[in-house]
């Protein structure tokens, strides 16, 4: 029997509209836009619309691109394992050692620095890290080193820590929450049934806490691949990525169709990197679910 | 008009989508009733309430209230009013200012004569003095008090409930139970109880209605559905039934184990020649004891599990000459002694307490 | 050896902001050790500097105005989502929510490229309002999905059991029930939008936010610690507010009886 839309149907369509057509016009019109602009081409500053698939030829197979492409993912990639490994421990304490009246406190601490300005925690880094820096001089201070050491800033390295720390939060809540669902009785039960406390954690807790640990991850990564400030203010020539190459086309280089290429390139990599992780973690967690 | 029933139901059909949620629905609720819905869950009942309540538009049928079509009327211009399964307190508001809400529009009365109106209301469900209450530190059975005091306030033709009692623990259950009763009879206003609970059905009700999948299975007062359930399926829900096979031949109806009596001696739902069912309750057979003769009816054979319940003893008898099992429920009486598995057994039953089913 | 290692993290997570305030007293240019003495001049300072008044100025106008739209659709589309079925609704949702997982560059390069070089907008502070909208609304209605998902649906319905209209109703019940996720909201998205840095960048115009002006300051190193001050100040507000926000949340739960279960990320 054929129903017509019935009335909540309708009051369901009316609220949704308003947010729905605004993200149709700002961001799926956009994102069509750039996947149009990424098929013309610009020489100097007439742009051609004939469409063509050279953007994308060029980008895969010149070494610049390749390179810096390459290094994002590296990068992004380090920065998220190193994330969520650094991460991990520090929901497990919350989860599992905070007394439950102090748990929003402590979520509390591990965000405010969050809440800081983002350009200053990155220069403050650079103070941190550099020839003058709080590292440098607290080492010669303690006269553990004779000269600054010069290998902490202004390389891939700053790059993954600085970011490490921005995400810090991002990884830490998701992991967080995971572990707040799993039931304690679960774990005494594997206690009860003959397990360690090493092998109850491994077979237990880290299984349940996966899908936490699995959101972390993608938190972490999809941002940090297009992170333009980090690697422009503490990468050096050695640490540029992917979005700083897209800026610079936009910008100075005026080459709006290839950096609309990037984009889309960047984007295409990062949804298939993410949904490859979803697969394999899904796997290796034994489809649970 | 006065003589038209409170509530007419007629041809309700309610479809979400391809399920089929109400499958014709005809029903008459008279003034004054209190009148029950019971079924297992997903059987329709709630739905029917939020029918008759406004909440769920029908896909067929109409609804009739107090001689006004009201099939299509918003819940909030309908004369009736609801008690919702988890109260719905405003837990942002006082006790006094969830009972006055709905008094909030009535521009003929003063703030002191709504004042009025909750405290008496509040005083009637035993509440006096919480008006200024906050709602949110109430405990269950005081909010479902503000609930029924919040409705009746409003004086509705029709109060309903939605599994009203089923969030709180036995003892509350039960006293709750005795009050609602007490209430309805106070206020005269007709209540329509929606409950999974036969129990409570049986004990609060003048008539109740017995849903499966969407359909009505039968309407009875509540002692005429425990003794003669029109169907295995009702009987099944209700209380605990034996139910043997036998054969109707002409006008005897023949039970293996139990014997063979007139069909007119039973209560038939159906006099067809041929195989079928009967049941009785456990408590309409008796176990006789040593020293005890037999009756007109008696069957034999052997205990094969006793179930102790202090006031109760559960038998069942393992009945000579047939695979079939029935159970007895047993009064215990001081000094005489609980019968051992093993035993031999005397069932003396009646064949009016028979139910013979198609 | 967990504790320790905890510990050891949170001062890893605070190591480089409590350096803000050393420098932000610090009575020297250049943002190094060994420190020069006791100073308040680089405050003193903030108070003249018409530029940064204008981007701050800039900044609180779109804050403002983005957190406001933002909650405003975030309220629609969390009720929609939360409470009513309709087709395609996945779909909906996961197009609003996109922003959340979208590298921020790519969202102002599209937005640049619609308005410039498709429509041929001038930049300007609404452009930068537009963008922030789109990536706060997905914070808001995550906030706001909470809030709507712990109302009762009864609550409405007694309330128009109770003679009350729809209108009414959202008034009288919904409203107040769900204010505290909805001044949370404000709080987030404002914070949001006065930090946010990349999509600003690409997209104002001649007025900076404080953040692109930051950007530029932090080519001039003269003005460093003037930032230094600026960033102590900015960074006492921003925990403020979430101080803020936290208190109206519990203050909330408080109200309504409901149970604790952590914080409003």
């Amino acid at each position: 029997m054929g129903v017509p839309l019935d009335q909540d149907t309708k009051r369901g369509l009316t609220l949704i509209a308003p947010p729905l057509v605004y993200a149709l016009a700002l961001l799926a019109g956009p994102l069509l836009a750039v996947l149009v602009f990424s098929f013309w081409t610009q020489d100097y500053l007439t742009i051609d619309r004939t469409p063509t698939l050279a953007n994308y030829a060029e980008a895969l197979t010149d070494p610049i691109y390749r390179t810096i492409m390459g290094r994002s993912i590296a990068i992004s990639g380090v920065v998220t394992i190193v994330t969520v490994i650094l991460a991990f421990p520090v929901a497990y304490y919350v989860s599992f050692h905070v007394r439950p009246d102090r748990k929003s406190l402590w979520l509390f601490l591990i965000t405010i620095p969050f809440w800081t300005s983002y350009l200053l925690r990155i220069f403050l880094w650079k103070v941190m890290l550099g020839f003058n820096g709080v590292i440098n001089s607290a080492l010669t201070g303690l006269g553990l080193i004779d000269a600054p050491l010069t290998f902490l800033l202004y390389n891939a390295n700053a790059v993954v820590l600085t970011l490490s720390h921005a995400f810090a939060p991002f990884a830490i809540l998701p992991i967080f929450v995971a572990l707040e669902k799993i039931d304690r009785s679960l774990l005494e039960a594997a206690r009860d049934l003959g397990e360690t406390a090493v092998t109850t954690f491994l077979r237990v807790t880290l299984p349940l806490a996966m899908p936490g640990v699995i959101a972390a991850l993608l938190i972490v990564f999809i941002p940090t691949v297009g992170d333009y400030v980090t690697p422009a203010e503490v990468g050096g020539p050695g640490g540029l990525m992917i979005a700083n190459l897209i800026q610079a086309h936009f910008g100075g280089l005026n080459n709006a169709p290839m950096g609309a290429t990037l984009a889309i390139l960047a984007m295409g990599i990062v949804t298939i990197i993410a949904l490859a992780t979803v697969l394999i973690a899904r796997k290796l967690s034994g489809g649970a679910r | 008009m006065t003589d038209a029933p409170l509530i007419r139901l007629r041809g309700l059909q309610k479809y979400y989508g391809d399920y089929h949620a109400l499958r014709g629905i005809d029903l008459d609720i008279e003034r004054g009733e209190f009148f029950s819905l019971l079924g297992p869950s997903g059987c329709g009942k709630t739905t029917l309430l939020r029918v008759i309540a406004g909440f769920e538009d029908v896909s067929e049928g109409t609804v009739v209230l107090a001689g006004e079509e009201m099939t299509r009327v918003a819940p909030n211009k309908r004369p009736t009013n609801m008690v919702f399964q988890s109260y719905a307190i405003f837990p942002h508001l006082s006790v006094g200012q969830n009972v006055g809400f709905g008094l909030r529009k009535r521009r003929d009365l003063t703030a002191d004569a709504k004042d009025g109106l909750i405290a008496e209301a509040l005083a009637m469900v035993g509440l006096d003095g919480y008006a200024d209450r906050a709602a949110h530190a109430l405990s269950g059975g005081q909010r479902q008090r503000v609930a029924l005091a919040r409705a009746l306030v409003l004086k509705p033709k029709v109060l309903l409930l939605d599994e009203p009692l089923s969030a709180l623990d036995k003892k509350m259950r039960e006293h709750m139970q005795v009050e609602l009763i007490r209430l309805q009879r106070q206020v005269g206003i007709t209540f329509i109880l929606v409950t999974h609970d036969q129990e409570e059905a049986l004990v609060m009700s003048d008539r109740i209605a017995v849903m499966f999948e969407g359909g009505v299975a039968q309407i009875a007062e509540a002692e005429d559905l425990y003794r003669r359930p029109n169907s295995r399926r009702v009987a099944e829900f209700i209380g605990t039934m034996n139910f043997l096979p036998a054969t109707v031949t002409g006008d005897r109806v023949s039970v293996p184990g139990l014997g063979e009596v007139p069909l007119a001696a039973v209560q038939a739902t159906a006099t067809t020649d041929g195989e079928t069912v009967v049941g009785f309750r456990p408590e309409t057979a008796t176990l006789l004891f040593d020293g005890q003769a037999d009756t007109d009816h008696v069957a034999s054979g052997h205990v094969a599990e006793v179930v102790y319940y202090g006031d109760m003893t559960y038998y069942d008898v393992a009945l000579s000459g047939t695979e079939a099992t029935v159970r007895l429920s047993m009064r215990n009486v001081f000094g005489r002694p609980v019968l051992e598995i093993g035993a031999a057994a005397r069932v003396a039953w009646s064949p009016g307490a028979l139910v013979l089913f198609r | 050896m967990l504790r320790a290692y905890v510990i050891l993290f949170l001062a890893f997570l605070y190591a480089p902001i409590l350096l803000l305030p050393v420098f932000a007293f610090n009575d020297g240019t250049v943002i190094a050790f060994p420190l020069d003495g006791f100073t308040t001049k680089w405050f003193a300072e903030l108070w003249t500097n018409d530029e940064l008044h204008a981007a701050l100025m800039n900044s609180l106008f779109v804050a403002g105005t983005s957190s406001v739209l933002a909650v405003l659709l975030g309220l629609a589309a969390a009720r929609a989502n939360i409470r009513y079925r309709f087709p395609a609704k996945a779909a909906a949702m996961g197009l609003i929510m996109l922003p959340l997982v979208l590298p921020e560059i790519i969202v102002g390069v599209s937005l640049l490229v619609v308005a410039v070089r498709m429509l041929g907008l001038d930049l300007s502070l609404w452009t930068v309002v537009a963008a922030h909208v789109l990536i706060c609304t997905p914070f808001a209605i995550a906030i706001l999905n909470a809030s709507f998902q712990s109302l009762d649906p009864s609550l409405e319905e007694a309330a128009i059991d109770l003679g009350c209209s729809r209108a009414e109703t959202f008034r009288l019940i919904t409203l107040p029930l769900v204010m505290p996720g909805i001044v949370a909201a404000l709080l987030i998205s404002f914070t949001i939008s006065l930090d946010e840095f990349i999509i600003a960048f690409f997209l104002t115009g001649s007025d900076p936010t404080l953040p692109v002006y930051i950007w530029s300051l932090l080519r001039f190193p003269r003005l460093i610690p003037v930032v230094m001050a600026l960033g102590t100040i900015l960074m006492i507000v921003s925990i403020g507010i979430l101080v803020l926000a936290e208190w109206n949340r519990r203050r909330g739960l408080a109200r309504t009886g409901a149970k604790d279960s952590g914080g409003f990320l």
